[in-house]
């Protein structure tokens, strides 16, 4: 690998890195806007200009790829000159409206002005160009083209990833601006990237905007819930509400990006028919009873069916929404504790969703199918489970996550399933299949769990908990270790990291992983 | 003097084919396909010290050898006829009346480097001079002088005219590609060097018009005869662009070297009605302004006019008497960078607009004294921090205004109006 020296400290980078990514592995930033590692490089915002040894001239860090014995001086009295230059340039005619600005706490003209200018403005106010706010381009993203710095990496997106090309710039010069073809508006899965991308305010998301200042936000690292594709995400939040998700960078995975519908996926998670207590049927409708009560409910009715009928005659059947943690506990729970081997999977997509695209879009919703394959769980073991409903062997149900009444309808779940004695509902939501059951627990979204799921690849990622869940609901690891202890008073693990531990030992598929070592970027399952 | 790039003058209709033909018409061509090796054709090039006439004075021959031999991609020549620099007009004439001498240097040029396609890159409003270059293609494709099968030689060169949208920027050879390829005229990052990656993504040639009517010629007489033409390192003769207030104001083709002070007083026959030399905007709008001193010690050649800290550019001689207003000359030029600049890099596109607004201002009186610092300083900001050097073709003759006419600035900041216009009361009055 080629060695060279910046600011004075000598790296070693890979040959395919430029001077700014090299710079990075120092922890010194070179200033930059117009470049993104996962687009072409244009070098045009001269953001990152630097010092080259040799060179004789001022040069673009991003399109300097690294080369043995360059030496790269990035706080030079040049270089500095240059980015003061530069973020003067790009200042003359920005409206600076960041009191009134989504991007303002996040926005690299703030950032670097605090950093490498703090001039005084030598531009009369009155004399700024003057072009479109506020328009609407479609797909949910809004054009401010004053705010706009012209970098194109939302012209690249379009052009270089989901090759739409919707945006492009017009005019000339200072008139420069990024716009839309008249009448034609953005219109792909993908567009919300481009206001991730923008490192100004010129792009913001129609969701967001006004709806909070971004400083107040908290970042928890996760994984989008929304397909099987598990692209790598920052829930961003505030007081227990989800206020955005955005990609967070995956090599493999999403790369840098994710689409719109997991983008915006996240009201579902925080609606008004979330559970906030256990329920119990009584006289045709579910009342509320402590969880002690329940618990107790559910472990003496399994109790009493294991007795009379065998283990085998209580099934579970566990979404494939439901964490690797969760699927193993239940697992384990009903094969070793009730003694049944009557576990299946759900694997439900809503009809008419989008199918698989050759970006990151799949048509599996569901994101840790995998992992409950890995685990065993089959998704035709449904109709297994019917076929013993039907023979009477079949007398008690754990919906784990799994909404039957919606996966099936009405009718189907009747037939297959109305001559169950009895249902017990883990569940986020209150839904159709909580309104057949005898029981209803209310767990914990994703959002609120520790703990991990597998992509489609076969990817294990970690998802943590941004805050707790609302009301009385519990994690579903909790709800189903105290249904355990109800039933043979053993305390079993019951937090993300030693269940996943006694998932290692216990399963191949896992073997050898840690939920503490997935890291950012998660581990590959085991190769079985 | 022998009229060499214009010998049209000389010789009627040399449009035509058949008198092209009979004027030594294609001989260089069949010379370079029959006779001479491609490393021939490039050593004579290269020996003849031929130097681009697009402004860079980059030489020809050098140019042509960064081509790959062993390119596994085609090979294009892409000549620039997108004449636009302020105050240029030799491009034009001879669209008009040499368009077989411009083919002859393209398959010369096609031959030497291993290309078989050629694009002229015409400016947008050249539309008389693509006829008349489109009818001497068509001729000369009916004659077999381009097409698969050139002169009988199995070489096939194939050209074509394309001409741009009006766009300044798109003379800088890597927009030119850009807007050749039907894209937005923004110019590329180097490297990659369109001799690597030029059109298409593949390896190209991109030469002035000029600079290839100049390759028969040499080709026919040999480099010595070339090299005997003006000084030895930038030798050959120029087209020179003369306009602004002298008597006879046109193009000229004149040797290399020839004294600036010979261009306008003799051949320009002196200043329009007997006035004063205040100064010329040599080379082109774009490199700095000469005094009356420079300009009357200036030589007109690339390397001379390198040591008076201006450039010969693209032949351009703009000539100013004493009651030019500089300050209105530079307002005119700024503007006409502004609205040019084609907005890609940062420096550029807010600097071209900024030296405008602040133009505009001095000019109507309206300035401050420390705004010629701040010119500098802008004009200091915008150079060598570019892709390509627009910024630097306004902010270098920034420079050289501020400097070298400091004082009709500090006129037009005391009187509050520009000294060189009478006044609207003094109109009304």
């Amino acid at each position: 690998m080629p060695k060279l020296t910046i600011d004075g400290k000598e790296v070693e980078a890979g040959a395919n890195l430029n001077v700014i990514q090299a710079a990075e592995l120092l922890d010194i930033e070179i200033p930059h806007y117009c470049f993104h590692p996962g687009l072409s490089i244009p070098g045009n915002c001269r953001m990152c200009l630097v010092e080259v040894e040799k060179a004789p001239k001022l040069q673009i860090a991003c399109n300097t790829r690294v080369a043995d014995g360059m030496v790269v001086h990035t706080t030079s009295d040049k270089a500095k000159a240059a980015q003061k230059a530069v973020l003067e340039f790009l200042l003359i005619n920005h409206p600076i409206d960041c009191p009134v600005c989504d991007q303002a706490g996040e926005c690299k003209l703030q950032d670097y002005y605090m950093d490498y200018d703090q001039q005084p403005s030598r531009f009369p106010l009155p004399e700024k160009n003057h072009k479109g706010k506020a328009i609407d381009i479609g797909s949910g993203v809004m054009l401010d083209q004053e705010r706009c710095i012209l970098c194109a990496r939302c012209t690249r997106f379009f052009d270089e990833v989901t090759k739409t090309s919707e945006l492009a710039i017009f005019e000339r010069g200072d008139h420069n601006r990024i716009d839309i073809n008249p009448g034609q508006p953005v219109n792909n899965k993908y567009a919300g990237n481009v206001v991730d991308i923008c490192p100004v305010g010129a792009l913001t998301e129609k969701e967001f905007r006004f709806r909070m200042r971004v400083w107040y936000l908290h970042r928890t690292a996760s994984v989008c819930g929304g397909c099987e594709r598990g692209c790598a995400i920052d829930i961003h939040h505030h007081r227990g509400r989800i206020y955005r998700f955005k990609p967070r960078y995956n090599p493999g995975v999403n790369d840098y990006w994710m689409c719109d519908e997991g983008r915006h996926s996240f009201p579902a998670l925080q609606n008004e028919t979330r559970l906030t207590s256990p329920l119990v049927q009584a006289k045709d409708q579910l009342v509320v009873e402590p969880w002690g009560e329940g618990v107790r409910r559910a472990a003496s009715i399994i109790a009493d069916y294991k007795r009379t009928y065998g283990g085998n005659s209580i099934a579970a059947v566990v979404d494939a929404t439901a964490t690797n943690e969760e699927t193993f506990i239940l697992k384990e729970l009903m094969k070793r504790t009730i003694g049944s081997d009557r576990i299946a999977m759900l694997n439900w997509s809503p009809p008419g969703v989008s199918g698989d695209d050759e970006l990151l879009i799949r048509a599996n919703k569901n994101p840790n199918t995998r992992g409950l394959a890995a685990l065993g769980l089959k998704a035709d073991g449904l109709d297994t489970l019917a076929s013993a409903v039907a023979s009477g062997e079949l007398k008690m149900l754990i919906a784990f996550r799994a909404d039957l009444v919606r996966a099936l309808g009405e009718e189907e779940f009747v037939r297959r399933f109305g001559a169950l004695d009895y249902m017990l509902v883990l569940s986020t939501d209150a839904n159709e299949t909580c309104q057949m059951a005898n029981q209803v627990w209310p767990i914990a979204a994703y959002p609120e769990i520790d703990g991990s799921v597998t992509n489609f690849q076969g990817r294990v990622q970690r998802i943590n908990a941004a805050f707790p869940p609302p009301g009385n609901a519990i994690a579903g690891v909790e709800a189903i270790a105290r249904l355990g202890h109800a039933l043979d008073g053993v305390d079993r693990p019951h937090t993300a990291d030693t269940v996943f531990a006694a998932m290692a030992a216990a399963e191949p598929a896992f073997k050898g992983l840690s939920l503490a070592n997935l890291g950012e970027h998660g581990v590959d399952l085991a190769a079985s | 003097m022998e009229r060499i790039l214009t010998r049209w003058l000389d010789i009627p209709d040399l449009r035509k084919l058949d008198v092209y033909l009979a004027n030594n018409g294609y001989k260089a061509a069949r010379k370079a396909f029959f006779e001479m090796t491609t490393d021939d054709i490039i050593n004579e090039i290269k020996n003849s010290n031929l130097r681009g006439r697009g402004g860079a004075a980059f030489p020809t021959g050098v140019k042509w050898s960064f081509i790959p031999k062993d390119s596994k991609k085609p090979v294009y020549v892409c000549v620039n006829g997108d004449e636009s620099e302020p105050g240029t007009f030799a491009n034009r004439y001879q669209f008009e009346n040499d368009p077989h001498g411009i083919i002859e240097g393209i398959l010369i040029a096609c031959r030497a480097v291993g290309s078989h396609t050629a694009y002229i890159y015409m400016r947008g409003e050249f539309s008389v001079q693509q006829r008349s270059m489109d009818a001497a293609l068509a001729d000369a494709r009916a004659a077999g002088y381009v097409g698969k099968d050139v002169m009988g030689s199995g070489y096939g060169v194939d050209i074509w005219t394309h001409k741009g949208a009006g766009a300044y920027i798109c003379g800088e050879e890597s927009a030119l590609l850009e807007s050749l390829e039907g894209k937005r005229g923004y110019p590329r990052n180097r490297p990659p060097f369109p001799a690597i990656v030029g059109a298409f993504g593949c390896p190209t040639v991109v030469n002035n018009i000029e600079t290839l009517s100049n390759v028969p010629h040499i080709i026919n007489r040999g480099a010595a005869w070339y090299k005997a033409i003006g000084p030895e390192k930038s030798p050959g003769t120029k087209l020179v662009c003369l306009s602004g207030h002298v008597n006879k104001p046109g193009l000229y083709e004149l040797p290399m070297g020839t004294p600036m002070k010979e261009i306008i007083y003799d051949i320009g026959g002196g200043i329009l009605g007997g006035k004063t030399l205040k100064g010329v905007i040599p080379g082109g709008a774009s490199f700095p302004v000469l005094n009356k001193e420079e300009s009357e010690r200036a030589i007109f050649d690339f390397d001379s006019m390198r040591t008076i800290g201006s450039a010969m550019g693209s032949g351009v001689v703009i000539v100013m008497d004493e009651n030019t207003c500089m300050i209105d000359m530079l307002l005119t030029t700024a503007h006409f960078y502004h609205d040019e600049s084609c907005g890609q890099c940062t420096p550029c596109r807010e600097g071209c607009g900024w030296i405008e607004k602040i133009m505009t201002e001095m000019e109507a009186g309206q300035g401050r004294i420390e705004q010629l610092e701040l010119l500098n300083n802008i004009s200091d900001n915008m150079v060598g921090n570019t892709i390509c050097v627009l910024a630097d073709s306004i902010a270098m003759p920034v420079k050289s205004y501020v400097a070298k006419f400091r004082d009709e600035f500090e006129a037009h900041i005391k009187l509050g109006r520009c000294p060189f216009k009478t006044s609207s009361a003094q109109q009304a009055a």
